[in-house]
Parts: structure tokens; sequence; C-alpha cells
């Protein structure tokens, strides 16, 4: 038979793959199990007397706590804010009728692609003048605004794919345009708007750029931006630094596991049709 | 793309509809996006501008850092054919239908979804001189290999690539193999019916027919690779050794925020912006020929 080495050796070479995507979490996990001692000791070995030491002391040390909620309030925020308006637009893409109509859906796709970098100085001066910088909603505002292009594209998608005689017998019916997306088609579409809440919501809680320019004041910090004020203080205290990024970590792992197809379509929509 | 119904005319609630979002991305992008082009043409600080030309832009060329900025970006930009080949060929083996493939598919696209800050934070400790990697690598008595990966000028740039490869390579495996699973079955069994090799079925038919799948994706990292690995390089290195490590992105918050030198950092963003655009432009084309295609 020539055909079984062939099996063992993909085989072989996608569990060598799997420990390679796997290894750095479980770094993460064990490192923040142990003392400095035990770490320094050996880095690489289980943690023979795991303690919480370091998931204690994050909180101790640092508003950890904080920064979580922080994190949590922009998300929820940005993210329903971002869904809502770019809702409305998608609609108006996929069933109504203006001028520009196609000139503002590609606008949207090409400012998906934006460089967020291009926009970080100027958006600043703003925020200063606005009195805005050092508190969340400068934040809040600038990733509502980040977050519509991709939001729009995703919706008009699906909307395109919602039968059309559909939107046709209830406009006859005489229900508006924002009833009929409000009752309608948004109950259609529970599977989409998750999806699209999802993915969003893991680009806000992962954002480092903006958190790290806008809010500089230690309570005002998101916890990605707190994480980089951890490594600059704590820098050689690797169980403690890793706690912290095994927090910020662990609701992502376990939202995956639990709805990762929600992830991968979401995740994968800017390729294809 | 189904043709709107001709029934349909212009109605005054389309405008209102879609007035949020216009007001939302005017104040996101448009005002930014003009402002940060006017600044690159001023030097001096916020509510202190002083014209001056292109100087700023003069300034760029001469600038060792910016150049090293720029020079790494592309540099960098060969991680995307790295990642496209690997991720085809694991793509094509996952076709196969080998025995645990979605498990496989679902380990391998989860650091894709973990936020780069605590990937960087991770990578930092496992590359030190003294971390895992090196202390690993004497142990097997392979210390020949052990090198300080991101202290020193020559490894830095491949080691952030590598990292950007480890968390992105995953996003490219799910995407070829779900193109891979939607190619017709009978394209496969026709070729094989007339003797077709394995290998000549994935390189005659397979990725042939999911050609189109490979080019949004190799654009789609270039856009990345040029526009959003900034948290990579502040995690890891802030730019260093010494700069060695600078991107355009880098280099734009440094002088920026840093130095206070928003006249140069804008003028760098003009120039990355006019780089981004080829690559919007290409992502652009794709687009209107899948939406096309149907």
């Amino acid at each position: 038979m020539r055909r079984l080495p062939v099996v063992v050796l993909q085989q072989l070479l996608l569990i060598g793959l799997s420990l390679i995507s796997l290894y750095p979490l479980w770094f993460v996990m064990q490192t923040a199990l142990k003392s400095r001692q035990a770490y320094m000791a050996d880095p690489t070995g289980l943690p023979r007397a795991p303690t919480l030491e370091n998931i204690i002391e994050l909180f101790r040390a640092m508003p950890f706590g904080r920064w979580t909620l922080n994190s949590l309030a922009v998300v929820v925020v940005a993210v329903l804010a971002a869904t809502l308006i770019a809702s409305f637009a998608a609609y108006a893409i996929a069933f109504g009728r203006f001028a520009g109509r196609r000139l503002f859906f590609n606008l949207n796709i090409a400012l998906m692609a934006l460089p967020p970098i291009a926009l970080v100085v100027p958006l600043f001066t703003v925020m200063v003048q606005a009195g805005l910088i050092n508190t969340l909603p400068s934040v809040m505002l600038v990733y509502t605004g980040l977050l519509i292009p991709f939001s729009v594209f995703f919706l008009v998608n699906f909307f395109r794919e919602l039968p059309f005689e559909l939107i046709e017998a209830a406009t006859i019916d005489g229900a508006s345009p924002a009833r009929i997306l409000l009752r309608i088609v948004m109950p259609l579409s529970v599977a989409t708007m998750s999806t699209l809440v999802i993915v969003n919501a893991i680009w806000v809680w992962n954002e480092l750029l903006f958190a790290l320019v806008f809010l500089q004041d230690n309570s005002q910090r998101t916890l990605m931006a707190g994480l980089t004020l951890f490594q600059g203080r704590y820098s050689t205290d690797q169980p403690l630094v890793m706690a912290g990024a095994f927090l910020s970590i662990l609701p992502l792992v376990a939202l995956y596991l639990g709805s990762q197809s929600f992830f991968v379509r979401g995740m994968t929509a800017g390729i294809g049709k | 793309m189904a043709r709107p119904p001709r029934r349909r005319r212009h109605v005054p609630w389309a405008y209102l509809f879609i007035a949020p979002a216009v007001l939302a991305l005017a104040g996101t992008f448009a005002y930014p996006l003009i402002e940060v082009v006017r600044f690159s043409f001023y030097s001096g600080s916020l509510g202190d501008l002083v014209f001056v030309g292109t100087a700023n832009y003069q300034g760029l060329w001469e600038d060792p850092v910016f150049l090293t900025s720029l020079l790494n970006n592309l540099k960098l930009l060969a991680t995307v054919p790295i990642m496209t080949v690997l991720a085809l060929a694991i793509a094509l083996i996952l076709n196969a239908q080998v025995a645990g493939w979605r498990q496989y598919r679902a380990i391998v696209f989860l650091p894709y979804i973990l936020p780069a800050t605590a990937i960087g934070l991770v990578f930092g400790y496992l590359l030190e001189e003294d971390g895992v990697l090196n202390r690993e690598l004497r142990a097997l008595h392979l210390g020949v290999l052990a090198r300080d990966w991101l202290g020193s000028a020559t490894n830095v740039v491949p080691t952030i690539g590598s990292v950007i490869i480890w968390q992105q390579l995953g996003f490219g495996i799910v995407v070829f193999a779900a193109a891979l699973l939607a190619v017709p079955r009978e394209l496969v069994e026709a070729a094989r019916i007339d003797g077709a090799t394995g290998w000549q079925v994935q390189r005659l038919i397979l990725i042939p027919q999911i050609r189109r799948v490979i080019e949004f994706f190799m654009v789609l990292e270039a856009i990345t690779i040029l526009s959003a690995i900034f948290t990579y390089v502040f995690v890891l290195t802030k730019g260093g050794p010494a700069e060695a490590s600078s991107i355009i992105e880098y280099y734009v918050f440094e002088n920026g925020f840093e130095n206070g030198a928003i006249g140069i950092a804008s003028a760098a963003v003009v120039v990355l912006l006019g780089l981004a655009s080829i690559l919007i432009g290409a992502y652009l084309r794709l687009r209107a020929r899948a939406a096309e295609a149907g």
C-alpha cells in the first residue's frame, strides 16, 4: 500500500501545525498560574503548585477591573450604534433608490481597506478640541465610525438575498420602510446580525492604536491599552503580564468555542461574493 | 446582483436612512483625510502651524528612519506569498477530507481572532534572548540556531513577519478550504476518470477554480501588511532595536505623538495612502468582478 504513509504524513503535519497554533495559548495559561520563582526555574514545565496570586495581583497593582469594564462599555456602545446606523444605510442601499447609491456602496467597500493610522492625528486634534480626550466617548465615537463600512457591506450582501416580494407585500400593506426594517427584516436577520455583532465586538475589544493615543489617563484605559502599560512596568514579571494576557483572551476563546461558525462566516466575509 | 425593479423611484426615506451613516463617515473618514493632507504642508504644533510647502516631504526622503520604515513594510510584504503557499497547501490537505479536518480547521483559525496585543506579549517572552525558544533549542543541543530574535537588527523584521504569519495563516487556510469545498465535485471526478493523478487534479482543476479567492486573499493580506500591523511592532519591539523594526504606521505614531511633529507624521500618512490606494483599487476591481460573476 502506498496510501498509508501519505495519511500518516498528513496527520503528522496537521498535528504539528495544531501544536504550533495552540502552544502560545498553553504558554499564557500555564505561566499565568505560576509564581515568579517557579517561572524562572522552569518556564516551560507544568505549574507544580498552581497559584492565583498573579490574577489577584493584577487587580491590586493596576485598575484591571476598571479597564475590563471600560472595554466592555466601549464594545457595547460602539457595536450597537454602528449596527443600527449601518442597518438603516444597508436597507436603503438594498431596497431604496437614491442618487449615488452604487457610489455610496463602493465608498463603504473602499473605506473598509483604509489604513486607520491615516485618521489618528486629525481625529486626535478633533477630540482635544471637543474636550473628549481621555474619555471613553472619544473612542466610542471613532470606533462607531470605523465599524460602519464593513457593517454596511456585510448587511447589504445579506439583505440582497432576501426575497424582494416580502418587502413589496409589506409596502402594499402600508408599512413604512422603517417598520419593515425593524419588524420584518431584522427578525429575519438574527443569525446575520449576531455574526456582525460578534465580529465587530472582537474588533473593538482587540483595538489598540486609538485606545493608546486617546486614553492616557490610567482609569480611562481599555484593556488592550492597559496591557501595554503593564508590559512597560512589569516586563520582568512574566507570570503577571501573562495573567493579564490570559484574562484578555479568555472571553474570546470561550465565545469561539461556543459559536465558531459565526466567527468564521463573519471574519471571512471580505473575500468572495 | 439583481437589478432593482424599475418601479422603485427616488424616495426621500432612502436619504433619511443613509443620513446617519453619511454623517458618521464624513466625521470619521472624510474630515480627517482632508485635514491630514493639509497638515502635511505645515510644520509646528497644533494651534501654531506654519506653512512650509513640501518641506515635510523632502524631509521624509532625507530621514533614514522613514526609509527604513518604508523598506520594512516592503520586506514584510514577503509574508503574503509565503502565507498564500502555506495556506493553500494545508487547505488542499484538509480538502482531501482527512480524519479530523473540521477540528484542525477550528484549531488553526483560533489565533486569528485573538488580540494582537496579547499575541505580542506572549511572543515577546517566547522569543526573548533567554526565552522559551532559545532555551529549548539549547536543551535540544541546537544552540547554534538560538538567536536574539527581537533584539538584533538583522533578525527582528523576519521575526515580526513570522509572528504575523502565525496569527494570520489560519485565516487563509479557512478561506481556501471553504473555496475548495465549493468546487463542483463533477469537475474533480471527470478529471479522475480521465486518469489525472491527485497532484494533477490539484494543479489543473482545484487551484485554477479558486483563483479568484487566492487573489482576494493576497490583496487583503497586502493591505493588512501595509496598514494594520502597528500593534505587533508596538508590543514586540517599539520599533527597536534603534528603529530597525519601525514601519510606516509606527513612524507616524512616533512623530505624531512622541515627537509632536504633526506635519512630518501627516506627510508620511500621505505617502502611505498613495501606496494603499493601489491595493484598495485592486480590491475594488476584484469585488466588482466577483459581483458581476454573481
